[in-house]
């Protein structure tokens, strides 16, 4: 058993290490955040604040975490720990924000499971209305707003009108919610031995599936409007700051950086191990497929517009036939334009009372989203009009399940890598029930988003977790690198590890231009976050304007709650610091009093292990 | 004989027409869109087509009202327009002054309304009986949901998965606890020496000592 502890498991091959980081690096914001940042900041143009933002600010964190975790061999709380006794708080607030982005990340996942399995009939659930009790019509807040949007917000998250709203917990989530849980703890359950066989094909399988979406995408009707319109660059748009902020944001949040997921990886390594091309693979590789996603993503996006710009022509034409008693096909999509002038100019009363729509191609491409709206609405309304929709949908909720658990890896990774370095784990329980145990314990908590207003809880959390709290600890990571550990030190280590010495590029970003670009950012985003009022989008079918959402304030007992998730994780750091410096204190009055040469060593060694 | 016949039939349905008129309270418009629903194998729309219709109206009275003997003649149709469109009134067999209500009308078109289309190779929306709303096609519900089905086939799967998992890490822990009595003695001093020569091994090691320095340095 003591063999055991104090051999540190390792990676079987170069292979699954490096799979695993872009596993975890690659997630569901590569699919469904940066496609619709890129629309909505001019497109093409938006490439450009993007890689910048990489090179100056992704790829530095990126190598100084994978090359610390290397060096110190130490999950995230052991690392800085080591280094500093006083910034082990830094450790501490990467490992909660961790595991509460875990929690709710699983959620995302349980809906994906929920669609996949509903995505094995014939017709898909979310292509009709269902009818109301006498037959005689759909049912109104189906009708109002449409198919796929009840299906998702009534029949899969059944969801209240406010937060405030709680419901009751809906069983068919809690159900889903179970199975992805179990899928995790099938992957996860001995740490990097069971996680290295299982990125095999969680990170492989989602190449393979845009890639056939690709080949099928682009024969699809309409998928060149799609992508002329996604990267046709606007250049107005990068004199707006916002851009640039949400390129440093975005480049950042993808990367997974600041979590001690990467840390835990790379602590797994072998020592002499070329960190610095590691680095750079992975943020490649992560760049590379947030653009390879959004070509399938933008012609499909570009189809689904083409299917309603014809819809809504075909709508005029019908109406303009029915009205006029002309013969069935007459009016086409090409001669409809002759003959609504024709028909205007003989009788222009009748064909103001038919209140013709205005089809433009342009308002449906701006219908785009982000997040689950992209999957879970667009996407599947989308499908809905493919021919063979069963299969590739199929195909598209296994690929966003894959993406998102090899990203749950990494989260719980970053849970249990400290735990296990800190020796908190008592010996007698085997690795085995000590994750399951995690993953009941978040299981058991992430039971708040399978309430009504589960969905409005796990935006809270995406906004105020997955945000700012990253943003000061990765800030505080590359302080206590350059500045505490000593650059040169680190520099001296790399050049161990590697065989060479990183160049200027290394040392001008890690000593200068990263720090300030976190710094800018934080600033930046914390005025952002102050100026706008906390507000969310309700979906109320008892709204005035429903279908559209209605945006509510939070209530103050919301608010205090967002206050103290973004501010619980990050306290941590000056708390650790500030009980270190206690203790150093009480230790420091002890000596003056009882001056035993021995007791430093003995006492220092005592709280370097915690 | 004949020609008083004649007259009274001629007159007969003169009346009835005038009673046959677009938004005729006893009637409904009718619109066929045969080229949207047939592509090229679409038919042309002339008297034949009209007299089967007239006569599938007059199955469908047939149907619903047990008894009358609903006749094509008993189908009176006008306005007739190229989209295909126009409207119809039903009169009674008994009694053709007699107009047949809407209600009635309605019910029998709804009752045999597959049959209807099927006789024009049409759908409920190619042949349009404007204010008919056709009903509702309810979803096929299943006896057991079909997502409870896959979903009981992942879980089974995914079950099995754990159990194998664990039962294999439990078989491997015994073969190696069964392994270890033998080197314990020698794990001992292996230990005592990996601890003590833990430099040789592990730069790692040396980096928590060598904080020492830096802590008595604050």
């Amino acid at each position: 058993m003591d063999k055991e502890i104090s051999e540190r498991p390792k990676w079987d091959n170069k292979v699954q290490y490096l799979l695993t980081c872009i596993g975890f690096a690659v997630g569901l914001g590569n699919v469904w955040r940066f496609p619709y940042l890129c629309q909505t900041y001019g497109g093409g143009a938006f490439l450009i604040p993007y890689l910048i933002a990489l090179v100056l600010e992704g790829l530095p964190l990126l190598h100084m975490e994978l090359a610390i975790g290397q060096r110190l061999r130490l999950g995230s709380v052991g690392v800085w720990n080591s280094i500093s006794p006083y910034m082990g708080g830094v450790g501490v607030a990467s490992m909660m924000v961790s595991f509460l982005v875990g929690m709710f990340y699983n959620m995302i996942l349980a809906w994906i499971l929920w669609y996949f399995f509903h995505s094995f009939q014939n017709p898909l659930p979310w292509r009709d209305c269902p009818v109301n009790l006498n037959h005689t019509a759909y049912i109104s807040e189906c009708e109002k707003s449409s198919s796929v949007n009840y299906f998702w917000y009534r029949e899969t998250l059944n969801i209240t009108p406010n937060i405030q709203t709680s419901g009751s917990l809906e069983w068919w989530l809690v159900l889903c919610l179970a199975s992805a849980w179990c899928f995790v703890y099938i992957g996860f359950v001995r740490g990097i031995e069971t996680i290295g066989k299982a990125i095999y094909a969680t990170v492989t399988f989602p190449y393979l599936v845009l890639t056939i979406f690709l080949i099928r995408a682009l024969t699809l009707p309409g998928a060149a409007d799609g992508l002329v319109y996604l990267f046709t660059p606007n250049w107005d748009t990068l004199k707006n700051p916002e851009v640039w902020l949400d390129a440093a944001t975005q480049i950042f949040f993808s990367l997974s950086l600041a979590f001690g997921g990467l840390i835990a990886f790379s602590s797994y390594n072998a020592q002499k191990n070329n960190c610095e091309r590691d680095a750079l693979i992975v943020g490649c590789v992560n760049s590379f497929t947030s653009i390879y996603a959004s070509i399938p993503i933008f012609a499909i996006l570009g189809f689904k517009a083409n299917e309603n710009y014809n819809t809504c022509q075909n709508w005029n034409i019908l109406q303009l036939t029915n009205a006029f008693n002309i013969g069935d096909e007459n009016i086409t999509v090409e001669n409809y334009q002759d003959w609504f002038n024709q028909l205007n100019a003989t009788d222009p009363s009748e064909v103001e009372s038919l209140d013709l729509k205005t089809c433009d191609l342009h308002t449906f491409l701006e219908q785009s989203a982000s997040g689950t709206g992209l999957a879970f609405i667009v996407f599947t309304e989308a499908v809905i009009n493919m021919p063979g929709s069963q299969v590739w949908a199929v195909l598209f909720f296994i690929m966003l399940f894959c993406l998102g658990l090899s990203s749950m890896f990494g989260n719980l990774q970053g849970v249990l890598t400290p735990l296990m370095d800190l020796h908190l784990i008592p010996t007698w329980m085997p690795k085995e029930i000590f994750t399951g145990l995690i993953c009941l314990a978040a299981f058991t908590i992430s039971l708040i988003f399978t309430l009504g207003s589960g969905n409005y809880w796990l935006e809270i959390f995406n906004n105020y977790i997955g945000s700012m709290p990253l943003l000061i600890v990765a800030f505080f990571e590359i302080i206590t690198v350059v500045y505490i550990y000593g650059i040169n030190r680190f520099n001296d280590d790399i050049e161990w590890m590697t065989g060479r010495r990183p160049n200027i590029y290394w040392q001008a970003t890690w000593r200068f231009i990263s720090p300030l670009m976190l710094l800018v950012v934080f600033v930046a985003y914390v005025v952002m976050q102050a100026e706008k009022s906390p507000t969310y989008s309700a979906w109320n079918p008892d709204y005035v304007y429903f279908p559209l959402a209605e945006v509510l304030p939070y209530p103050g007992w919301v608010v205090a709650i967002c206050g103290l998730l973004s501010a619980i994780p990050v306290i941590s750091i000056p708390l650790v610091a500030l009980y270190r410096f206690i203790c150093f204190l009480k230790n420091y009055i002890k000596t003056r009093h009882n001056p035993n040469p021995y007791a430093n060593d003995k006492t220092k060694k005592f709280y370097q292990v915690f | 004989m004949l020609d008083k016949i004649l007259f009274l039939l001629c007159l007969a349905s003169a009346l009835a027409d005038e009673r046959c008129m677009p938004d005729t309270p006893h009637g409904f418009q009718v619109r066929l869109s045969i080229k949207t629903a047939l592509g090229d194998e679409a038919y042309v729309w002339n008297e034949n087509e009209m007299f089967l219709f007239r006569a599938s109206l007059a199955f469908a009275m047939r149907n619903h009202m047990n008894g009358q003997q609903f006749e094509v003649s008993n189908i009176i149709v006008c306005n007739e327009t190229m989209r295909v469109s126009f409207w119809f009134i039903v009169t009674s067999p008994l009694d053709t002054s007699q107009l047949i209500d809407q209600e009635n009308v309605e019910a029998a078109i709804r009752q045999s309304r597959n049959r209807i289309n099927s006789a024009f190779l049409l759908t409920d929306k190619t042949l349009e009986f404007v204010d008919i709303l056709p009903t509702l096609a309810t979803l096929y519900t299943h006896p057991t949901p079909p997502w409870l089905i896959v979903f009981g086939v992942v879980m089974g799967a995914v079950g099995a998965g754990i159990i194998i998992m664990l039962v294999s890490s439990v078989v491997q822990k015994k073969r190696k606890t069964n392994g270890k009595p033998q080197d314990k003695d020698d794990d001992e001093e292996t230990r005592v020496k990996t601890v003590e020569n833990g430099d040789a091994h592990d730069g790692v090691h040396n980096m928590s000592f060598s904080e020492d320095e830096r802590f008595t340095k604050m």
